[in-house]
């Protein structure tokens, strides 16, 4: 026995034991892993449907219109100055990017329960590949705004890009990383509650109705109060920098750009701890 | 053994390993039905989750699927797990491929672990073949040029070439299984942990398999660990055995010592079984039929010569209206190899909501010597094809005397129906 321990064991099982247990090397060890999720899940989603993968651009150009013709046009609520149509493409298409991380990582313990029964993976690998799924069909979306972007640059020249477009993958990353954290908490605590599951959907809609997504922040010059809780929120920022970097229209502070940063860090690692607490007896629970 | 093992070296080291659970409730799974009980049991009502008749005594008392498991294994060991139904076989499985957490005590290894738990896993009926042999192959830790390396062997050994670039779902459940195997078969882990990967496929595919694992340990210098109830491939691929217990490893060494010692372990004093809180054998099984006892009449043992008839007394329940409810028994021998059916027998009809008791005879005088057990199969035939009603997955367990043909021991050789004498003309 005692020449036993002193060798090199290359793994260790262990009781669940500290707060923070999640392997980053291992994680990068199952990065094809990781890629061949994300290669499912558009498989899994745009196979056997009519439209295939114009379902891409579908969705947030229909999305826009109405927004454009409900908000834009009956409420007035868009802002002068751009094409309202390019406002509402902007804002949307970050809004999906975001409520899409969430959604999609929202479902990871309960929808993978079978696959978690029977083999071990670094549990994290299905949310990244969610959020990383997420991105993807966000720059495909963000490619479709572009087309509208330079329709509008050459028939209207009333947009431009700013300076604020170098912030743009940085901006890409926090959404991301905010969107995994949201949704690793959510897919954590569904383990126990289901119902959280089917309210995650709703939740994430009110919350876009709490973010400048269908107004701009100079709708809201008059009412202070309601403008400081939509300041509170952390996406408040990035849709408004979003807007500023495409189109030169928006309204924020660089303090409440590093709010939203310091959230979504706070959002990350909470969701990270109770992501790795619940991972090791997630099945025992089921 | 400690001198044969010496100098070899350990590539997993168990050191005493615990696994609790929590036997009652665990939550109601949605926060409207935690929040209601809650409020429930703040006013002194009853739950109005819980089901009716559920015995609360036993609610927070602990259960030790595994209670102090110490073990050693070396490189290029095939490693049989035996034991009963809840020995702990498969919590130990799924504790060392990382399925779950121990409560206590610790696991080492040296290498990767490939968990066959159940094959096929992560497969996707839209993606192809090809595609699946490399999610497969990524879910197993393997990485995408590890795959590449390997997936013209892979291919060949699935015997699937012609169909590996159509979706799976289009794929027999044969074809299925032996793909899914392949990619397991081929994984370049050193440790690998199987749990009775090979009930299904043909007996040809099988025995293929059984050659792969037994070169997978021999000559590849790789470790296998295999849970079974099939005792001849047990023989056939392992070179050492444990026997697990109520959650202990009570024996360690040579495979045909481990297997008298698991036949010793099954039990022919049981003379009543209660039914109530055993698992099936499929999921749909004791929801409108509901087997709830079973005894054998008028025996202290289950012990019978064959000229005596076996009485069994059964209860159950029905929750819908029956017009043809069948039953027959499977019978198998102490190794698990299927010995024959009873022809099904009809149980008449049932009204809803009632308790019904049935006593019944079989008569055990074709069996030749030795211990048995049967599987109770009550079902529905509806048409043709039979649905399941009720399954335990219990094993009634008799032994069979022979006092007008007694001889030392039964050969295994002669199988294990003993039929009346020819009659000479």
């Amino acid at each position: 026995m005692a020449n036993t321990e002193n060798q090199n064991w290359t793994t260790v099982i262990r009781p669940k034991t500290g707060w923070f247990d999640i392997d980053l090397r291992e994680l990068w060890k199952y990065r094809d892993l990781v890629g061949m999720f994300v290669k499912r899940n558009f498989v899994v989603y745009y196979k056997q449907t009519i439209l295939g993968p114009l379902w891409i651009l579908l969705n947030p150009l229909i999305t826009t219109v109405i927004f454009n013709v409900v908000f834009g046009g009956i409420a007035g609520l868009a802002p002068g100055g751009v094409p309202s149509f390019l406002f509402y493409m902007a804002g949307n298409t970050i809004w999906t990017f975001f409520a899409g991380c969430i959604n999609n990582t929202a479902n990871t313990f309960v929808t993978n329960a079978g696959v978690f029964g029977k083999v071990y993976f670094p549990r994290l690998t299905v949310p990244f590949s969610q959020v990383i799924t997420a991105l993807l069909n966000f720059l495909i979306q963000f490619a479709m705004f572009l087309c509208f972007w330079a329709y509008f640059a050459i028939t209207e020249g009333s947009v431009r890009f700013t300076l604020w477009a170098l912030l743009l993958p940085f901006l890409m990353i926090e959404v991301m990383l905010m969107g995994l954290g949201v949704g690793i908490i959510v897919s954590s605590l569904t383990t126990k509650y289901r119902d959280l599951a089917i309210a995650v959907g709703f939740g994430v809609q009110l919350w876009m109705y709490a973010t400048p997504v269908v107004y701009s922040m100079d709708t809201l010059y008059n009412q202070p109060k309601l403008a400081f809780l939509v300041k509170l929120n952390p996406m408040t920022a990035p849709v408004e920098i979003f807007r500023m970097a495409t189109l030169g229209t928006g309204t924020f502070t660089l303090w409440q750009f590093w709010y939203s940063v310091i959230a979504t860090l706070a959002l990350l690692a909470i969701g990270v701890i109770l992501f790795s607490r619940i991972e090791k007896t997630f099945m025992d629970t089921v | 053994m400690e001198n044969l093992n010496q100098n070899r070296e350990p590539v997993i080291q168990i050191t005493g390993l615990k696994k609790q659970y929590k036997l009652g409730q665990i939550g109601g799974g949605t926060l409207t039905a935690d929040l209601q009980s809650w409020w429930a049991r703040l006013r002194g009502k009853e739950d109005p989750n819980l089901v009716i008749g559920t015995d609360t005594r036993l609610f927070g008392t602990t259960f030790m699927a595994l209670n102090g498991v110490d073990l050693t294994v070396y490189k290029g060991e095939a490693l049989g797990i035996i034991g009963r139904n809840g020995a702990g076989k498969s919590t130990l499985l799924k504790i060392l491929s990382r399925i779950t957490a121990p409560t206590e005590g610790e696991i080492r290894l040296r290498g990767r672990v490939a968990s066959m738990l159940e094959v096929g896993t992560g497969f996707n009926n839209e993606m192809t073949g090809r595609e699946n042999i490399y999610m497969n192959g990524a879910i197993l830790g393997m990485t995408k040029a590890e795959v590449d390396s390997k997936i013209d062997q892979i291919i060949e050994f699935s015997e699937c070439g012609d169909f590996i670039d159509t979706p799976v779902k289009r794929y027999s459940s044969g074809m299925f299984v032996k793909l899914a195997f392949a990619v397991a078969a081929h994984l370049d882990s050193e440790i690998m942990v199987m749990d009775e990967v090979l009930a299904v496929g043909d007996m040809k595919f099988q025995q293929k398999c059984l050659g792969k694992m037994s070169d997978v340990a021999g000559q590849e210098g790789r470790t296998v660990l295999y849970v079974s109830h099939n005792m001849s491939t047990i023989r056939q691929l392992c070179t050492r055995c444990i026997v697990l217990d109520k959650g202990r490893v009570i024996f360690s060494g040579d495979v045909e010592q481990a297997i008298a010692i698991y036949m010793d372990t099954t039990d022919v004093n049981v003379v009543h079984y209660d039914l109530r809180s055993v698992g099936r054998q499929t999921p749909s099984a004791g929801k409108r039929l509901f087997l709830e006892e079973l005894r054998f009449l008028e025996k202290e043992s289950s012990v019978f010569s064959n000229a005596e008839t076996m009485k069994i007394q059964i209860r159950w329940h029905v929750n819908e209206p029956f017009s043809g409810i069948n039953m027959k028994m499977n019978i198998h021998y102490r190794d698990s190899s299927p010995v024959g059916i009873t022809h099904p027998v009809s149980l008449g009809a049932a009204e809803p909501g009632k308790t019904y008791t049935t006593v019944f005879e079989f008569d055990p005088s074709l069996l030749g010597e030795g211990q048995y057990f049967f599987y109770l199969d009550i079902f529905e035939r509806a048409l043709t094809n039979p649905v399941c009603l009720d399954k335990p997955s219990t094993e009634f367990h008799f032994e069979v005397t022979n006092e007008d043909f007694t001889i030392p021991e039964w050969p295994a050789g002669w199988g294990r129906i003993h039929f009346p004498p020819v009659k000479i003309l």
